[in-house]
């Protein structure tokens, strides 16, 4: 009979190796539901892994990597923060949204004026909308105890009505024929937030979320708040004996992640989507959850996972295109990809022991 | 009867109509939290629901089996995370979010072609019953389906309150580790605990795609399975109270569904916020009240049981 012996402390070795396992087993499981559904298995994850990188117009979807990367990142390192610590932001995505709306407004305000500072100004509206979006199951939690998961969940549903409001309402484009939906910001130059460098897909963005990383991991490491955090997630009541005040961390990590997933909201619509419209945010909020944890809520981790789940993406439209794959494969996709992940690290928190069992 | 142009007796029987799926989903995940799990995939398990029983519904023309189907389909998605959580002993908030993620992206995988279709018609109970006046529409003007949930919930509070299995399951919610020095088998009591769940939840979910909306559409759910996960706080884990709680949440949703339709002067987004915004409320009020044990939470709720001997 198997039986599990805890191990004193996670296995670093199974910790690295499980998201490698886990990415091979999705693609197994993946391949066997393509088959299910008739689809040449083979040819399916061949479509979603290796043409977008190495087929034809492997250059165009390169850029595509970095343009879908960048927001899943950035939302990523900001909520890794938190789920160290065992604060669980689920609500990226409505801040996500709210970050998006209060940039989009700041740049639509200014229009058709033409200063250097719109953009600035939309970034930091941008942050501060998703802060304070964050702000709300942040103080709610402190002030009451209320459930930080529900609360910042139903601010998703929230957002998604006020986005809708707002692109029929208040920011639908004047001269958009009736049709719902901003101006496009792409077309307002002082507003937008253009490709940096021709055919890399570099964005402001990309950028931020380059620059996040690196900050992440230096306050994982070396900054006092880095190490609250790990404390904080590993063990509590130390935490508490080591002068952590819980609710302090509380609203720093939920003020950090919200900030993030407004700052990548900014950027999305500013950028590649271009306008508030009632489906401008494609997921990317929840995605990024995937990602923090395929990423082993480490910065480096995170950059590689988002680059992953970025190529599934684009990999997903592909097969679209070519195999006719419906575009909700890629979510159950990206969803059986967490659940082997949480799956494989009893290897990492446990030894697996062979026991005779006593007659 | 009217309040500003509102039917009292229409608005009381859309409400229970309304309120249903959020019920049953949150009557099984109370089980499933008094057995000990912490289960956030409930909106994942409707969802599946939904579909499962809307296709089963389509192909055989028989709404029973498609409920039937629903609620096989929601304890499946349950034993999946059984398994992630008893089995290879997963974080059981981030597996909840997991299925979640899994079963909104295999509902629509599996809703291909399925779009625009009506199914068949659940039909009323009583017939004829339902045209007597007042009482017809709330009492006998509703299918099985609601009368099933209401009996659910009575259920429900009778196991877990008078028998033994419903002792044994809050004994191993509230402290495992003594449970299972008695000799109960905690993952099994817990398996089962959590397949109820799914089972219901699933039957909630195909509650919306059969008989609310009807017709299936990706992401139908909304929500609704985490607003069941908040009613279950809001009923300190007492199932009559998640009775209460459900009629609540079905009576804001009527409500500003009736304003919608009245045509009243607030954008129709602002005022599709409103069950939201309640939930938020109505978590804030519960937790308000000081402490995890004065709230009714089973003390072993969402830790993970390892057993060393």
């Amino acid at each position: 009979m198997l039986t599990l012996e805890k191990r004193p402390s996670p296995s670093r070795f199974w910790a690295g190796v499980t998201p490698i396992l886990a990415v091979i087993l999705t693609m197994i499981a993946g391949g066997i539901l393509f088959a299910a559904m008739g689809k040449d298995p083979v040819e399916a994850i061949l479509d979603i892994f290796w043409q977008p990188l190495f087929g034809d117009n492997a250059d165009y979807f390169r850029a595509q990597l970095l343009v879908k990367a960048g927001p899943l990142v950035l939302i990523a390192v900001g909520l890794s923060l938190g789920f160290r610590a065992s604060i669980w932001n689920i609500g990226a995505e409505g801040q996500y949204i709210i970050g998006a709306i209060c940039g989009a407004a700041v740049g639509l305000a200014f229009y058709p004026a033409d200063h250097w500072y719109i953009f600035p100004l939309m970034v930091i509206a941008g942050a501060l909308g998703g802060w304070a979006w964050a702000m709300i199951p942040a103080l709610l939690k402190n002030v009451f105890g209320t459930n930080e998961i529900l609360v910042s969940l139903m601010l998703v549903y929230v957002a998604e009505n006020i986005q809708s409001w707002m692109a029929f309402g208040p920011l639908r484009n004047p001269e958009g024929m009736g049709f719902p939906g901003s101006r496009n910001l792409q077309q307002y130059p002082a507003a937008s937030n253009p490709e940096l460098i021709p055919n890399t897909g570099i964005h402001w963005g990309v950028v931020a979320a380059a620059v996040a990383a690196v900050l992440a991991y230096i306050l994982l490491k070396k900054h006092i708040l880095g190490f609250q955090i790990r404390v904080a997630g590993q063990a509590p009541r130390a935490a508490r004996f080591a002068g952590v005040d819980p609710k302090h961390l509380f609203t720093i990590c939920m003020g950090i992640s919200g900030a993030l997933a407004g700052l990548a909201g900014l950027f999305e619509v500013s950028g590649p989507s271009g306008q508030i419209s009632t489906n401008f945010n494609v997921g990317y909020g929840f995605t990024a959850i995937i990602v923090a944890y395929l990423g082993r809520l480490h910065p480096i981790g995170i950059v590689l996972a988002g680059l992953l789940l970025a190529l599934t993406y684009i990999g997903g439209e592909l097969a679209q295109l070519s195999l006719g794959l419906p575009s909700a494969a890629i979510q159950a996709f990206q969803g059986m990809l967490l659940f082997f992940l949480l799956g494989l690290d009893v290897l990492s928190n446990y030894r697996i022991r062979v026991k005779e069992t006593r007659k | 009867m009217s309040l500003g142009g509102i039917d009292l007796v229409v608005l009381i029987a859309s409400l229970m109509v309304a309120s249903t799926p959020i019920m049953l989903a949150a009557i099984g995940e109370l089980v499933a939290e008094k057995a000990g799990s912490l289960n956030l995939g409930v909106e994942g398990m409707m969802i599946i629901g939904a579909i499962c029983g809307f296709i089963a519904a389509v192909e055989t023309g028989s709404p029973v089996l498609g409920f039937v189907a629903a609620a096989a389909g929601g304890a499946v998605m349950a034993l999946l995370f059984a398994f992630m959580t008893q089995v290879l002993l997963s974080n059981q908030v981030a597996t909840g979010l997991a299925l979640t993620l899994f079963g909104l992206g295999l509902s629509s995988l599996l809703g291909q072609g399925y779009n625009g279709i009506k199914p068949p018609p659940t039909p009323k109970l009583f017939g004829s019953l339902g045209d007597l006046p007042v009482v017809g529409p709330i009492v006998f003007g509703h299918n099985w389906v609601v009368y099933l949930s209401l009996i659910l919930v009575a259920g429900t509070w009778a196991v877990l309150k008078y028998t033994r299995a419903g002792l044994v399951l809050r004994a191993v919610g509230e402290n495992h580790d003594a449970a299972h020095a008695l000799g109960y088998r905690v993952r099994t009591v817990r398996t089962l605990a959590l397949m109820y769940g799914g089972a219901c939840a699933g039957v909630g979910g195909a509650y919306l795609s059969l008989v609310r909306v009807p017709q299936w559409t990706e992401g139908m759910t909304a929500g609704a399975g985490w607003i069941a996960l908040a009613i279950v706080v809001f009923a300190s884990w007492k199932p009559w109270r998640v009775l209460l709680g459900a009629y609540i949440f079905g009576g804001v949703t009527v409500l500003q569904l009736r304003l919608q339709a009245a045509g009243i002067a607030i954008p129709v987004q602002i005022l599709s916020t409103a069950p939201y915004l309640i939930t938020i409320l109505v978590l804030v009020i519960m937790s308000a009240r000081r402490g995890r044990a004065a709230q009714g939470a089973p003390a072993s709720l969402g830790r993970v049981f390892h057993a060393s001997h």
